[in-house]
């Protein structure tokens, strides 16, 4: 077979195993992250199966991939959305951004990786799933619930955290100096800031550019301009990922509706492939060693998660058992945790070890999320008769 | 009067609920693309849902007639008390009535069956006082008032033609 052919049958047998793999997950109530990940683990060096060939597509369309993840994530809200919502909940988010970070931070001290890589470890520590935890509320049939809007605050507030917290990541694994670290903050905070007093007030124009009654018009416009912003972002050191962002805040209304309809399955073609080719990079045999590491980092991590969903319920004066729905529910961690660690490791400054153990940890996380979810209130209930039942026996 | 909150839920859409009388919350997830979820939450944990059921924006429409229109039915019961033999019904246009995408005046009712026709109820809203040229839709309720031999005549008209 000539290269073309090699290549159309490499990606297509690609995807349709990341088809029956996500089907799978699905069944079985999971995410199918972390079934990606294991796909590109049995791809990879050292791997069942080596890919020759398509190296250079995968790389770039796991490029777009985290373009598209960020894009869609920052059309999901409006910014009125954000402003009410970093109002509202930024006590909380606060406790979620330092117990959270605090993990990772610890780990990557303890594993003598040096301050560069503790700052990455602590954004893969902090973000969760807000794709993961939206399905399972769904799933769950949890959406109406009063604890609800308190979780998608933090998540919220998580987002927009990572649209400052992702532009200071890429100066400092850049090598930036104190000087131009702080004018790559400088740039950062002064984007965001203009990003939502534009979309608020004059989102409509935005909209406007990219807007066309013709589909495929407008999907050709959209992307696009993701590309020229994602692109200029990353040139400006502000990490292509932020721009995107920025740019899907600053789409509102019936056009944000349109392009997320229109480009959602764009977004879970390629970000598939982002986490196939994280799994890539990462080598299985480096694994073991980290395995220790990333189930404590998992254990610690979750109840961190809980304490921060348990605070954050009991402002909004939801229940105890609420409370800890809510703390279930942000457990789970999944495609921002694989951002962070691509960004840091595509730049090198950090050690490779942190491939293997943010692959571990997400998949240890994009697991017991759900499942954790799901198994809360009957845990919760056993613990209560227990109570119930002890004073009687002692 | 209900108040009715509606709380923002980011990247989803709105959860409107009200507080009902026997304590239980009730309401909608009023989801981006249009969809909804009847809400209702569970006795014993208020912040829990009971039930949270998918419904398209057709059922949602379908829902709200059930829950709208017989108040309407008994307003106008509750005016014609007085008048003996007349009563006030309402009748649907079914998916398979020959009168879904015809006109009001079509139905030719007053004259063949001595009835009026007082309101229309689409997607939960009423229609008072249709003319002969209104559009008539699978969905509809029509608000019938007449004899009881009347409305029976109408009932099958609307049906089978």
């Amino acid at each position: 077979m000539h290269d073309t052919a090699i290549s159309l049958v490499e990606l297509g047998a690609i995807f349709f195993g990341l088809g029956v793999l996500g089907r799978f997950a699905w069944r079985i109530g999971i995410s199918p992250i972390p079934l990606y990940l294991l796909g590109g683990l049995a791809f990879g060096q050292g791997g069942v199966i080596p890919l020759d060939g398509i190296h250079e597509f995968t790389e770039l369309a796991s490029e777009i991939g985290v373009v598209l993840l960020l894009l869609l994530l920052g059309l999901e809200y409006s910014a009125a959305e954000l402003v009410t919502g970093l109002k509202r909940s930024w006590v909380s988010g606060l406790i979620d951004i330092v117990l959270n970070a605090a993990p990772g931070v610890a780990i990557a001290f303890l594993l003598g990786w040096g301050p560069v890589a503790a700052l990455a470890m602590g954004g893969v520590t902090v973000v969760s799933s807000s794709g993961i935890i939206a399905k399972v509320l769904s799933d769950l049939g949890r959406l109406g619930n009063r604890e609800t809007p308190t979780i998608l605050a933090v998540l919220v507030f998580e987002d927009l955290t990572m649209a400052v917290y992702l532009p200071i990541l890429t100066a400092v694994l850049a090598g930036a100096t104190l000087l131009g670290g702080l004018t790559t903050v400088g740039i950062a905070l002064v984007s965001v800031t203009v990003v939502l007093v534009v979309a608020l007030r004059y989102g409509r124009f935005v909209s406007a550019i990219v807007d066309s009654p013709d589909p495929e018009v407008f999907l050709l416009r959209v992307l696009g301009v993701a590309m020229l912003v994602a692109g200029l972002a990353s040139e400006l050191q502000v990490s292509a990922a932020v721009g995107a962002f920025l740019l899907g805040i600053a789409i509102s209304g019936s056009t944000a509706e349109n392009a997320t309809r229109m480009l959602t399955p764009l977004r879970d073609l390629f970000a598939a492939l982002f986490f196939v080719v994280f799994g890539l990079n990462t080598n299985p045999a480096e694994i073991p060693p980290v395995l220790p590491a990333a189930i404590g980092l998992a254990v610690i991590s979750a109840i961190t998660k809980i304490v921060t969903g348990w605070f954050a319920a009991r402002r909004a004066g939801v229940r105890p058992l609420g409370r800890a729905r809510a703390g279930a529910a942000l457990i789970a961690r999944g495609e921002f945790s694989i951002v962070v660690a691509g960004l840091a490791l595509a730049s090198g400054a950090v050690p490779e070890q942190m491939a293997s153990l943010a692959t571990t940890y997400v998949l240890l996380m994009a697991i017991i999320g759900p499942v954790g979810a799901r198994l809360v209130e009957p845990v919760v209930g056993w613990l209560r008769t227990l109570r119930h039942r002890t004073p009687k026996t002692v | 009067m209900v108040n009715v909150d509606v709380t923002p839920l980011p990247g989803i859409g709105t959860r409107q609920d009200f507080a009902s009388k026997a304590g239980r919350r009730i309401g909608v997830v009023n989801h981006r693309d249009g969809r909804f979820d009847l809400i209702v939450s569970k006795v014993d944990d208020p912040d829990a849902c009971t039930a949270s059921i998918p419904l398209t924006p057709e059922e949602a429409g379908a829902l709200a007639n059930l829950l709208g229109s017989p108040q309407l039915v008994a307003a106008l019961d509750e005016q014609q008390r007085d008048v003996t033999g007349i009563s006030t019904k309402q009748l649907p246009i079914g998916p398979h009535s020959p009168f879904d995408g015809r006109t009001l005046g079509d139905t030719a009712m007053r004259t063949r069956t001595g009835v009026s026709i007082v309101a229309v109820v689409r997607a939960g809203t009423a229609h008072p006082s249709p003319g002969p040229e209104f559009n008539l839709a699978g969905g509809d309720l029509l608000v019938v008032v007449g004899t009881s031999e009347g409305l029976r005549k109408a009932a099958e008209i609307l049906e089978r033609g």
